[in-house]
């Protein structure tokens, strides 16, 4: 044994307070005094010693025969600057010249553990995440700027995990791209919002890019971390329905008022129950997430392993979703680290019984006077309305369905609804840093992403609703199996050279990318005993994109940063001789702060005024036939799609509506943005506005009759133009060694207008319909020239003095004779599912060992069609003597009063703009637990807290802006344990 | 890796177009979908794979012709909120009216089909195939002359225009009078003998859509053609169709046994599976105190149409077979149109065999029975209009006798040549041939649709019925295609 001394230093001389000191593959160390000075004891000569301290190269030195060890760090200056994932690479923060905003695991919503999107709700300017329902495993619509297409293409945007596109994931049992990566994985995120951060993505990336790093290891010890979080999901809110008394109540005095339709014979026929159906099929759930992680070194190949599994129930019961996952990262390096690999693979099995969500739905108009179960067999002992009726005039138990209305408990028990989703996602990273010119990299990436699914839908013999496509007489019940087998294939490579002289530094990148989508399955469904085919179909496609990019970042003395990228990508989707589109985007980006007349304003720690401007694509199509539409082809019919001519059956052969002369939809932005920050960023945050304008938007419109095999097609017409300014701000308020404070807030406005829509722009043209809703091929919104996409499109309520709205009675818009609700153009457009402003609010307190954090989000403007009150009137409520039954009515549509459903009065369409408290977490954290090796973290959490808003609804926030029967989203308070040693 | 972006279809169930027709059995497949663009909405039963856009239930070809020819008329009634569906009943539907736009869509959907197909059936030399050509312009002069009655003047695209994103040329009601005439002389001479295969178009079916256009001839274009409604209905009386002794017989799950039939739209409860055509009629008709299973063979009842008392009334209620009403539980009277118990029902159309067995396909809500678009009865009809019209050629003892041969199997009086004269042959349309998709173009023709002095239980929108305007003898082009297609104008009045 023997005791080494020094002094470390920096370069200018000065000693370094704090340095770790360590022994190798020892826990013996030792920290530098405040002059730098330390003093250890070491094993023998044979000892290594290693050096490290943040900011600076971590040393080793074998100990050999010296005592005395006066070394000089040098600062790492990569670890100095904060670097930024961009596209095929990453910068310095200084350097970044496009709209770029990161997310790292410190500013992650706690809590989540199904959808990896929902860590960004709220966080990121300009970044809109809807949950689409609150069904386990179910997921989240991103907006980036509010989206630039139009009804034809998907407004999604790309998502990259690990350099690996996983765009176009639509696959039954998953509800998008991300929902097969546990959120416990990932590292950080990227979003890039312009074009000139995304266009070296070319074709995918009009609607923004999400860019996600997985954890690596990040140290040579090895650790362990281990996650467990106990769920509890809780109902917020039930929609208004009467009880049985109350509408016993009402029936009966209706019936005595002579109300049209309900007779003496409908009497009878109510039940003496009072259930209370959305009782009967909500429940509190309980959920568990376990992750457990490992990362370090073995040998030279760092590693992490982790394992989660999550498996959530639902509050509507019977529905599940349940999910392993397992990922494994390697990053060695070779030939002296001339040679790099980087090794992810994810695979996951996720299992989901997705129940039957109808039963939402019957659940609000189940008549409320009759029992869940029948004194009967019949229907597998659950009530069901019958077309019979026995002497007394009550419902014959026994009696022929009535396959108009469904018993919801029946609903939820009969149906056996479940999808099995096995994924792996891998890819190898190589990256050869040229020996002789190490400024030169050349780096390769293969990639899979395939998934097999496997899923049924059956609903059991008896089940009263399943009775009509069925052959007569038979017990009813189906069977539904469907597969689909995903698989999506990349080479990517390119060459990457990176150098400074002096003031001059430049970074230049050439690449080519392919990539396949292959997908194949099979549908097959039939009646319960299988003698009756509905559909026994297979089916397949594929599709291609192949490109070629290039990418200049030039800088000069950290003041001016310039880059210039063109992508130019083929897509299958389009015919020969449009297949090739040219994307190019230019940026400058100017940091004030190192300039000489900012170098007295020492309070300012950074200034940064950035241009972009920008061409990206879109080739996403999402409607008609999204892979073959601009080619001719043929369709072969399958089941109960025959026509007969003599004694036989034949298929039939039908074209379909194609055009050759589809292309590229092609976005052009500019983006202006100021970064600052203040107090060595104690105050941060910027300040962007944009303009976009999409051209040739891939949109699907009516056609001229007779022109194509369709009335619609998909073509390249139309125009929108989107503005919108983000504002974000962070502050950490208080920063002391036991307390810090931060807040941090972000403001989005986004207006999204339609400026072309016709092949020929007639004054005259309406627009577009869209946007079903209640009754048969009801429409509701309208995209149309001079308004915001989605507009709903509806007629002004007319009201009496008392303020009571009239039922059929509307204003007059067009100024025309006839019929005020036979004519469209006395209707008029009234608000949008789009919030006008976004705000996100989010604050964090650390006091010793306890934090607290809190993340709530304003949304102002967005209006919401209430589609479920507007389906409720009178007559949706009296025995319809036809067919047979009661149907539950809101207290709210007895208020309105309307006999029969006015679907398009302005009355439904409301201001559901809201706050809601996405999250509220507390947390301690505790070290030396046991031994020295064991910390860990103790957390509260509730999810989805509390939602203020005006709106009549269940909730709110409704993606489409058309509230039907949707799965509601729970309140779920969480208690976590996460252990690390 | 650059030629991997020119891709071909993968799956089964789809072939490039350049490679569809390589033998009769594939030609044969084309053509069926021909008919079945009229019959079903897509490639999939009874929903799935549509061929147009919009809710596939209602935008079934012969569902919406149905509705526009009958709803709009004394013959019929709905009880739903279907959109706009019972402007047709009050007699104010307009442009934007979404139905209109999807029968628009619908014929000329035909139309664009049947010239794909007629462009692939001119690469073939095979006789059989020629003949298949000959029955796509069949159908397209059918669909187009549905397009000529309801709508006039049409958008007109032949086999010289490829698929694109254009706008067709707006043709008049007149030319495209000729044009259908031209078309339908033109293959009369190449299409199979009647009946040669069930369900195909054959000369009669010609014969008979000939006789059609003429017999409105001066709807269309203004000038009496009814010497040649009678030459073509000659034609049609020579080819061996006759008067079966059961009325019932037409309108049963085994119809394609009636030897009165000469164009049906074919459907199987089984292999041709739609929410339109006769699926839609026999369930639309149940309701109220109806024994869905036992009389009309299925388990469903969607309770929406009944008719008015102006239909009723026609009728010797007590002998009539044809009389064909449902009235316990149910009101004369129309109070209230939504209520399916006011006005009668109607029970014509039954998936049940005509003697009463269940039909051989047992579906619950599927259906056996074929639609009889053209059968001899009509044609019977027509002769003794065209013969008191004053067409030449024809003998007005002829006409008495098959008028009075109908009267017969129906059990009702016969009538003396004295009372055989135009307000009669109109009333006689009503009870033969009620909810069979002629009532709108019948009464236009004799002056009573609209403006004339008959009116009906909630035309106009009142409850007694009163007049409309004129103008809305043709139905108005629907406002997506005025904007759709620059080459179109809208009719007048609308």
């Amino acid at each position: 044994q023997s005791i080494i001394s020094g002094t470390i230093t920096d370069k200018t001389q000065m000693g370094i307070p704090g340095v770790s000191i360590l022994e190798k593959g020892t826990t013996n160390g030792t920290i530098t005094n405040f002059e730098g000075n330390f003093q250890l004891q070491v094993t023998n000569s044979e000892s290594t010693i290693i050096i490290s301290y943040l900011g600076y190269v971590t040393q080793e030195l074998k100990v050999g025969t010296s005592k005395k060890f006066n070394v000089q760090l040098e600062e790492d200056l990569k670890a100095l600057e904060e670097v930024v994932v961009i596209g095929y690479g990453e910068v310095e923060k200084s350097d970044v010249t496009g709209s770029v905003s990161t997310l790292g695991e410190k500013e992650f919503i706690q809590g989540v553990t199904t959808n990896p999107q929902d860590l960004l709700i709220g966080k990121i300017a300009g970044v809109n995440i809807t949950r689409n329902g609150g069904a386990p495993g179910s997921g989240s619509t991103i907006r980036i700027r509010g989206g630039s297409s139009l009804g034809g293409a998907t407004n999604d945007p790309l998502i990259v995990i690990d350099g690996f596109p996983v765009d176009d994931g639509a696959v039954a049992g998953l509800s998008n791209p991300l929902s097969t990566l546990n959120p416990n994985d990932i590292e950080s995120f990227s979003v890039l919002k312009d074009a000139s951060a995304t266009a070296i993505y070319g074709s995918r990336a009009s609607n923004g890019v999400i860019l996600i790093t997985t954890k690596k290891a990040n140290s040579s010890q090895m650790k362990v971390n281990f996650d467990n979080i106990v769920s509890l999901s809780t109902p917020t809110k039930f929609v208004n329905t009467l009880s049985g008394d109350e509408y016993r109540n009402l029936i009966t005095d209706l019936h005595s008022n002579g109300f049209s339709g309900i007779d003496e014979r409908a009497i009878r026929k109510l039940g003496a129950e009072n259930t209370n159906w959305q009782d009967e099929i909500f429940n509190n759930a309980v959920s568990y997430t376990t992750n457990l992680s490992v990362s370090g070194k073995l040998k030279n190949v760092p590693y992490r392993v982790s394992y989660g599994f999550n498996d959530e129930n639902g509050i509507l019961k019977t529905t599940n979703s349940n999910r392993h996952t397992l990922s494994l990262n390697l990053n060695p390096t070779f030939l002296k680290d001339h040679l790099s690999v980087n090794i992810n693979a994810k695979g996951t099995t996720a299992n989901t019984n997705f129940g039957e969500t109808a039963a939402i739905d019957n659940a609000i108009r189940f008549d409320p006077t009759q029992p869940v179960y029948a004194n009967s067999d019949k229907y597998r002992g659950y009530f069901a309305y019958t077309q019979d009726v026995l002497e007394d005039g009550s419902i014959d138990p026994n009696g022929a369905p009535n396959t108009f209305v469904s018993n919801p408990v029946a609903m939820l028990d009969l149906t056996d609804n479940r999808a099995k989703v096995n994924r792996f996602v891998g890819n190898a990273q190589i990256d050869y840093k040229f020996h002789f010119l190490e400024d030169l990299h050349a780096n390769l990436n293969l990639g899979i992403d395939r998934t097999n699914t496997v899923g049924h839908n059956n609903v059991l013999p008896g089940a009263s609703w399943t009775m009509g496509n069925n052959v007569a007489g038979d017990e009813g019940g189906t069977r539904s199996n469907y597969t689909t087998d995903t698989e999506s294939t990349l080479l990517e490579f390119f060459l990457n050279y990176k150098k400074s002289l002096g003031k001059h530094s430049i970074d230049l990148i050439g690449g080519y990318s392919w990539q396949r989508w292959l997908r194949v399955g099979n549908n097959y469904s039939r009646n319960y005993n299988e003698n009756l085919v509905y559909n026994d179909n297979d089916w397949a496609n594929e599709n291609f994109l192949i490109s070629f990019y290039g990418r200049m970042i030039y800088s000069f003395d950290k003041r001016y940063v310039l880059t210039a990228t063109l992508r130019n990508d083929g897509s299958s989707r389009f015919a020969k001789g449009n297949q090739w589109g040219l994307f190019p985007s230019l940026a400058f980006a100017w940091n004030l702060h190192n300039e000489s007349f900012l170098a007295n304003a020492d309070q300012l720690s950074n200034l940064k005024l950035r241009l972009g401007y920008g061409i990206t694509g879109q080739q996403g199509l999402n409607v008609g036939d999204p892979y073959y539409p601009a080619i001719p082809n043929y369709r072969r019919s399958i089941e109960g799609a025959y026509y007969q001519f003599g004694d036989n059956y034949y298929h039939t052969l039908r074209p379909s509506a194609y055009d050759s002369n589809l292309k590229w939809e092609e976005t052009t932005t500019y983006n202006i943005g100021l970064d600052f920050g203040f107090w060595d960023d104690k105050l941060s945050g910027s300040l962007e506005g944009y303009s976009r304008t999409t051209n040739d938007l891939l949109n699907r419109i009516p056609i001229a009759d007779g022109s194509n095999f369709s009335n619609y097609l998909v073509t390249n017409v139309g125009s929108m133009e989107i503005r919108g300014i983000e504002f974000s701000l962070t502050g950490r308020v208080i920063s002391k060694k036991d307390f810090t404070w931060s807040v941090g807030g972000n403001i989005t406005y986004n207006q999204r207008e339609i400026t072309k829509l016709n092949k020929v722009n007639d004054p005259n043209s309406l627009g577009v319909p869209t946007g079903a809703i209640g009754g048969q091929g009801n429409l509701i919104q309208i995209h149309s020239v001079g308004h915001a996409p989605n507009s709903f499109f509806v007629y002004q309520q007319i009201y009496d003095s008392n303020g009571q709205p009239i039922e059929g009675l509307y204003v007059n818009k067009s100024g025309e004779n006839g019929e005020v609700i036979s004519n469209e153009f006395n209707k008029y457009r009234f608000g949008n599912p789009n919030p006008d402003v976004l705000i996100g609010i989010n604050t964090r307190l650390n006091y010793k060992k306890f934090d607290f954090s809190m993340s709530g989000r304003l949304s102002l403007g967005n209006y919401v069609y209430n589609n479920g009150l507007a389906s409720n009137s009178l007559s949706s409520l009296y025995y319809q003597t036809a067919n047979g039954y009661f149907s539950n009515i809101r207290p709210e549509a007895l208020d309105i009063g309307f006999i029969n459903p006015q679907y398009w009065s302005d009355i439904y369409v409301q201001d559901a703009s809201f706050f809601r408290m996405d999250n509220i977490s507390m947390g301690y954290t505790f070290d030396k637990l046991f031994s020295n090796k064991l910390s860990g973290r103790a957390s509260l959490t509730v999810n989805n807290a509390f939602v203020i808003t005006n709106y009549e609804g269940v909730d709110p926030e409704v993606g489409n802006g058309i509230d039907g029967s949707v799965y509601p989203i729970p309140r779920i308070y969480q208690f976590g344990l996460n252990l690390n040693f | 890796c650059v030629n991997d972006l020119n891709v071909s279809p993968i799956d089964p169930n789809v072939s490039h177009g350049d490679n569809v027709y390589n033998s009769v059995k594939d030609y044969k497949e084309g053509l069926a979908k021909i008919y079945a663009s009229i019959a079903i909405t897509g490639q999939q039963g009874p929903g799935g794979m549509p061929d147009i856009e919009g809710d596939e239930g209602f935008y079934n070809y012969l569902r919406l012709y149905w509705n526009l020819q009958e709803l709009s008329t004394d013959e019929a009634v709905i009880s739903w909120n279907d959109q706009t569906i019972k402007d047709f009943c009050w007699h104010t539907w307009s442009a934007t009216d979404v139905f209109l736009g999807a029968m628009h869509s619908r014929i000329m959907y035909t139309v664009a089909i049947a010239n794909e197909y007629i462009r692939a059936t001119q690469k073939s030399d095979e006789p059989e195939v020629k003949r298949f050509e000959a029955e796509a312009r069949l159908i397209r002069a059918l669909a187009y002359s549905h397009g000529m009655d309801l709508f006039g003047p049409m958008p007109f695209v032949t086999e010289a225009n490829l698929p694109g994103a254009f706008f067709p040329e707006r043709i008049s009601r007149e030319d495209l009078f000729s044009y259908i005439e031209s078309e339908l002389q033109e293959v009369k001479g190449l299409l199979g003998e009647p009946r040669f295969e069930y369900g195909r178009a054959d000369k009669a079916v010609a014969a008979m859509l000939l006789a059609k256009i003429y017999l409105n001839a001066e709807v269309y274009i203004g000038e009496p053609k009814y010497t040649e409604c009678l030459n073509e209905l000659q034609e049609v009386f020579n080819d061996g169709y006759y008067i079966p002794n059961q009325y019932m017989n037409n309108f049963v799950a085994d119809n394609h046994t009636s030897p009165e039939i000469i164009f049906p739209m074919i459907y199987d409860g089984i292999k041709t599976q739609s929410f339109g055509g006769t699926m839609y009629l026999v369930l639309s008709q149940i309701g109220g105190s109806m024994d869905a299973q036992g009389m009309f063979g299925v388990q469903n009842a969607w309770a929406g149409l009944r008719t008015t008392k102006a239909l009723v009334q026609k009728f010797d209620l007590d002998n009539d077979v044809r009389a064909l009403f449902w009235t316990d539980g149910q009101n004369l009277e129309i109070n209230d149109i939504n209520l399916f118990t006011d006005g009668y029902a109607v029970t014509k159309f039954r998936n049940r065999k005509l003697n009463g067995d269940i039909s051989d396909s047992n579906h619950a809500e599927q259906v056996d029975t074929d639609f009889p678009m053209f059968r001899l009865a009509d044609a019977y009809l027509m002769y003794a209009e065209a013969v008191l019209r004053g067409g030449q050629g024809g003998s007005l003892n002829q006409a008495l006798d098959m008028v009075n041969q109908l009267r017969r199997r129906a059990n009702v009086s016969t009538v003396s040549s004295g009372a055989l004269d135009l307000p009669f042959i109109l009333d006689e349309r009503a009870r033969e041939l009620f909810w069979e998709g002629h009532r709108r173009s019948d009464l236009i023709r004799f002056g009573q649709f609209t403006d004339g002095p008959y009116n009906w239980p909630w035309k106009g929108k009142s409850f007694e019925g009163r007049s409309t305007a004129a103008y809305r003898n043709i139905y108005p082009v629907p406002a997506q295609q005025l904007i759709a297609n620059p080459n179109l104008k809208q009719n007048p009045g609308y």
